[in-house]
């Protein structure tokens, strides 16, 4: 098998493009990332996408993509796993060129949500729970969240403020990322003053969906040249859990973050104290406690005495949410998963600014779809 | 319009039907093909009692399309006297406290509106509040 390396990054940052096509979006983060990459000839393009299909009624998204990009003839196929489209894409990749299949693969993650707007949208943003028996009851993945969070605090009688350190310190880093979507502070009084999105959610527990696309260009590590900026990737798994919540044995296990998180690390060969960074799934926050534990850095129902401001800041245990995570870097589904990775890509190329993390070698980064019915876990090295 | 897909949940929404496994006798809602507990093969009908407690819940203020009439309303994690849980609107509720552990019992109301003003009405569970005689 060969060792996969990303060669290259683009992005768009996360924003309201009203002006811009899902085209448009892909194109500038693929030729950023092929830019980046000393302009190699992919072989394939994987697409992670969740919602075109409904919110702009497009799909095919292979022909559409590659057309844009100046890729006409490319191999091309969207791949879908919910929210975490951009990671399953990522996944595509990963396998084509470690099995020897292809030497060079760019894979796209892109959204577009601002097609459209109102109560529409809130149903299709839904569809990655179980339509027959969650959707139909009027459940949207914000009011899951809620669920979660009401459960998680009655059953392990935790303080509401448990889940303020995801998006305080998500905004805390986005302060220095001109990219993010917000770049402003988040602080624990704004935190608790935030308007109610529901009975459960205030405004900064949840993320802020919007459009965005992001690229990465995979190769065979035997093709990067003298002096290229290369990263390792040492580890892709995809786990699943059960569509609909209500059908877990544990509701709070989040039992796809706990086994995807064990695989990428046992095929990495490497333990949880080797992580450098983590890009969790930082957003709505109580994901973020979950995925914490799940992942197994905290106690189940410990994880709020664990994951402290500190422990988590750019300097702390573990990082997260390095240059704004989900939560302030806007919310772009489907892409969502390789913005992730991007990140990481910069801390361990080193060119995170002002974000940057010391001595960073190795990043795992964690994409989860609905309420963890997917979990995609990719574990990044220096070479 | 979705009629066959409404058509076809119509035991699972109006009756709470669900199985128990011939191999396990684990109790299961909704049907499926395969028993979620031993594996084997489920396809016996079971009826549900609809009795349960709510296991979690949360009011929802921003709703998707076809709910807005109902808004904002309180949906919830059921767990059913038999053992599953469900997802489903409370309804009923009034000035009562909602809380986990809250005794809940299944009426049938209506869901949802499929399509424009002339759509059809889809039918469904939600659960109430214990005790507050017939409507």
């Amino acid at each position: 098998m060969n060792n996969v390396v990303i060669i290259g990054i683009g992005q768009v940052p996360v924003g309201e493009h009203w002006e811009k096509t899902l085209a448009n979006l892909s194109t500038t983060a693929i030729r950023s990332a092929l830019q980046d990459a000393g302009d190699p000839q992919p072989e394939i393009v994987y697409i992670g996408n969740f919602l075109a299909s409904s919110i702009s009624h497009q799909a095919n998204l292979g022909a559409l993509v590659c057309e844009a990009a100046g890729l006409n003839g490319v191999e091309g196929t969207t791949v879908e796993a919910g929210e975490a489209s951009g990671a399953a894409a990522l996944h595509m990749g990963y396998l084509a060129v470690r099995s020897g299949m292809a030497d060079c693969v760019l894979v796209v993650g892109v959204e577009k949500i601002t097609d459209m707007i109102g109560a529409e949208v809130e149903t299709y943003i839904a569809q990655s729970g179980d339509y027959d028996y969650e959707g139909m009851q009027g459940i949207t993945p914000n009011a899951m969240a809620g669920l979660f969070m009401q459960r998680y605090l009655t059953h392990y009688q935790a303080p509401r403020d448990a889940f303020a350190v995801f998006p305080v310190t998500a905004h805390h880093n986005a302060l220095s990322n001109p990219l993010a979507m917000y770049q402003r502070e988040v602080d624990l009084e704004a935190y608790r003053k935030a308007h109610a999105v529901q009975a459960m959610l205030k405004l900064h527990d949840m993320p802020s969906y919007a459009d965005g696309a992001a690229a990465l260009v995979l190769v065979n590590e035997k093709l990067v040249k003298p002096g290229q900026k290369a990263v390792g990737v040492s580890a892709c798994e995809i786990a699943t859990d059960t569509l609909a919540v209500h059908d877990r044995a544990d509701m709070l296990a989040f039992e796809a973050v706990r086994i995807s998180t064990e695989d990428a690390l046992r095929k990495a060969g490497i333990t949880r104290d080797c992580l450098d960074l983590f890009e969790c799934w930082d957003a709505p926050s109580i994901y973020g406690m979950l995925s914490f534990e799940a992942a197994g850095f905290a106690e189940r129902g410990k994880g709020w005495q664990v994951a402290t401001p500190v422990a988590l800041a750019l300097d702390g245990r573990l990082p997260i949410a390095s240059l704004g995570g989900i939560k302030a870097r806007g919310f772009a589904p489907g892409a969502a998963g390789v913005y992730q990775v991007v990140d990481a890509v910069m801390q361990l190329r080193g060119e995170a600014g002002q974000n940057q993390i010391t001595d960073a070698h190795t990043a795992m980064t964690q994409a989860l779809s609905g309420a963890a019915d997917s979990a995609i876990t990719t574990i990044l090295r220096t070479l | 319009m979705e009629v066959p897909r409404n058509w076809r949940l119509q035991k699972q929404r109006l009756a709470l039907v669900g199985e128990i496994c011939p191999h396990c006798q684990a109790k299961i809602f909704p049907a499926r093909d395969v028993c979620p507990q031993c594996g084997g093969e489920a396809k016996t009908a079971f009826k549900f009692s609809g009795k349960g407690e709510v296991y979690s819940f949360t009011t929802m203020y921003s709703v998707p399309s076809g709910f807005e009439q109902n808004a904002p309303y309180t949906v919830a994690l059921v767990k059913l006297e038999e053992g599953p849980i469900i997802t489903a609107q409370l309804t009923d509720v009034g000035e009562r406290e909602v809380k986990i552990g809250t005794p809940v019992e299944m009426v049938t109301r209506r869901i949802r509106q499929d399509g424009d003003e002339r759509g059809m009405l889809i039918y469904g569970y939600k659960f109430r509040p214990v005790g507050l005689g017939p409507h």
